[in-house]
């Protein structure tokens, strides 16, 4: 569904993102993890269209969108979240999620149906009238996945959609995600919690210093040598091995 | 269509009506000279609410669409000897395109907050500068119509009444626009254009093409104000129509009647003027003491009102769980 092919963008003389590809194939959900300033949320904006590309393609059910802008993107079907929660602070919930609904309704009584309907669905229903000023960390979270599939879109990016939460409400987001993948979404995700992405992810791609060092399934990556390096340090993983064999 | 929030903006605009309602009634012309002024001045602060008050495009220039809006039709109607209604026509549309430009322009450059404040107020000002340069627009003596009293050349200043009545209808019509922006598709996306651009590109909303039409919208009713003054004195000049007197009575009505409401820029600007009005009676007619008033006015409902009045009257008596500057 999606293909990302040789991205790289440089700030300077920092190199954010260097030569990476990764694929979302349609119904799944695909993780990208990292450790801090690894770069996994400058591809997501490179992805999304926020940021140009030095160099490298994005392509979305075969079509290329590598520079296309955020709308037109998301008129295409694909809706990244903020890591740190953007809710229209004036507007309620409802009209929160209308704004997303709009895109494929013009007039205000379906928009807000339909955001009324996704709200629910969400487990938002009681607050569909409150100031979304109002919500907390995790109402806010949930509030960026129902605008976001409020528009229609079938792949949804997350940018870090669990930081933050208790690990009650972790659990809860995480029931979410996999229900609306049921209903055939696709998620490519950024997270840091690995409760979500072990119970998630098919797969994960592994960012450090802007490449990507490692791909599989969740428990593999955990053993990657590559991987536990990127994380705890040089030398990290012989260090490991030997502790696990004395 | 204008839903009201609370049993505070039911009296609120319950007594903004019986006030329009009473000057028919007065037996003191002045009043309604009084009245027809501050309700030209409402729509040039529709016009600002628009981008100012729901878009978050803060404005401090415009003049330069009220006085492009005066100057199309004066220029047609003296220079070229074009029918009055035309004439009135070019100029809401010759203010629409200047809105449309200035904003073109602005967001163009991603032009954000006090930067796009001053690019207004510079347009205006090389607008002004232009206006009293050329002869085509009469220089700095101004333009004058030909004095043609009539229902052909809509010039009804004779009969004030007529011209009140016809003003509050024009000012209805323009609050009953507003209102149907506020509810419409457009109106949340100007809404989330101002609360997070960033939020509202993901979400699909091309913001540049929201930013300039609502600056178009906006330029309209602008031009729409300024061919109204330009009916009503049959003459302008520069100093006037481009002054930055219209650009800040077009912000300050809004935010002290509540920016971004459907009734804030009536209930501000009438309130202003009624103030600005019994200073100057109270005080013997110093000059330019209105705007020391509207000064102090501002700071005080910037510091205490950040909804302005209306949404000082949404908190008296809330009509329950939707509570909030809804109006």
């Amino acid at each position: 569904m999606l293909e990302v092919r040789n991205l790289t963008k440089r700030f300077g003389g920092l190199v954010a993102v260097s030569d990476a590809s990764l694929d979302v194939p349609e119904g799944a959900i695909v993780g990208l993890l990292g450790p801090n300033g690894a770069g996994k949320t400058t591809c997501f904006t490179i992805i999304a269209g926020f940021t140009r590309a030095d160099s490298g393609s994005v392509r979305l059910n075969g079509q290329d969108i590598t520079g296309m802008a955020p709308h037109r993107i998301c008129g295409l079907g694909m809706v990244r979240t903020f890591q740190i929660v953007q809710p229209f602070a004036g507007l309620t919930v409802q009209e929160n999620i209308a704004v997303g609904a709009y895109l494929r309704h013009d007039n205000r009584r379906d928009a807000m149906a339909e955001a009324r309907a996704i709200g629910k669905r969400l487990g938002m229903g009681a607050m569909l009238d409150r100031p979304a000023s109002s919500l907390t960390i995790a109402g806010r979270k949930r509030l960026e996945i129902a605008r976001a599939l409020a528009t229609g879109a079938k792949l949804l990016l997350l940018d870090e959609v669990m930081a933050g939460l208790i690990p009650t409400e972790v659990t809860e987001i995480v029931g979410i995600i996999r229900q609306i993948r049921d209903e055939g979404h696709t998620f490519l995700m950024i997270e840091h919690v690995m409760q979500a992405v072990m119970s998630l992810a098919e797969t994960a791609y592994v960012l450090n210093y802007g490449k990507m060092i490692a791909q599989g399934t969740p428990r593999q990556l955990v053993r990657d040598p590559a991987v536990v390096e990127a994380y705890l340090g040089h030398g990290a993983a012989a260090r490991l091995q030997e502790a696990e064999h004395a | 269509m204008m839903r009201l929030a609370s049993y505070g903006q039911v009296a609120l605009v319950v007594a903004v009506l019986a006030y329009l309602g009473a000057v028919y009634v007065m037996p003191s012309q002045v009043w309604m000279g009084f009245t027809i002024n501050a309700l030209a001045m409402t729509i040039v602060a529709l016009s600002w609410n628009v981008t100012g008050g729901f878009g978050g495009m803060s404005s401090f220039g415009h003049a330069a669409m009220y006085g492009t809006g005066a100057y199309a039709s004066a220029v047609l109607q003296v220079q070229f000897g074009v029918n009055a209604w035309l004439a009135f026509g070019a100029g809401i549309m010759a203010g629409a395109l200047m809105g449309g430009f200035i904003g073109a322009l602005s967001f163009r450059y991603g032009l954000k907050g006090s930067y796009f404040a001053l690019v207004t107020l510079a347009f205006a000002e090389v607008l002004r500068i232009c206006a009293a340069s050329f002869n085509i627009t009469g220089g700095g003596r101004g333009l004058q119509l030909a004095i043609e009293p009539g229902v052909a050349a809509l010039q009804f200043n004779k009969d004030r009444v007529l011209t009140y009545t016809l003003l509050l209808a024009i000012v209805a019509l323009v609050m009953a626009l507003t209102a149907w922006l506020k509810y419409s598709r457009f109106g949340a996306y100007l809404v989330a254009v101002r609360e997070n651009e960033d939020a509202a590109r993901a979400l699909g909303i091309d913001t540049y093409r929201v930013k300039v039409t609502a600056m178009a919208i906006s330029g309209a009713f602008g031009g729409l104000a300024g061919a109204i003054y330009l009916q009503l004195w049959l003459f302008i000049d520069s100093a006037v129509v481009y002054g930055v007197a219209i650009s800040v009575v077009a912000l300050i009505g809004p935010i002290i009647g509540g920016a971004g409401t459907v009734w804030g820029p009536l209930v501000g600007t009438l309130g202003l003027h009624l103030l600005g009005e019994g200073a100057k009676t109270a005080l013997h007619n110093a000059p330019g003491l209105n705007f020391v008033l509207y000064a102090v006015v501002l700071i005080v409902a910037l510091r205490f009102l950040p909804q302005g009045i209306m949404g000082l009257a949404a908190r008296i008596g809330a009509f329950g769980r939707k509570g909030g500057d809804d109006a």
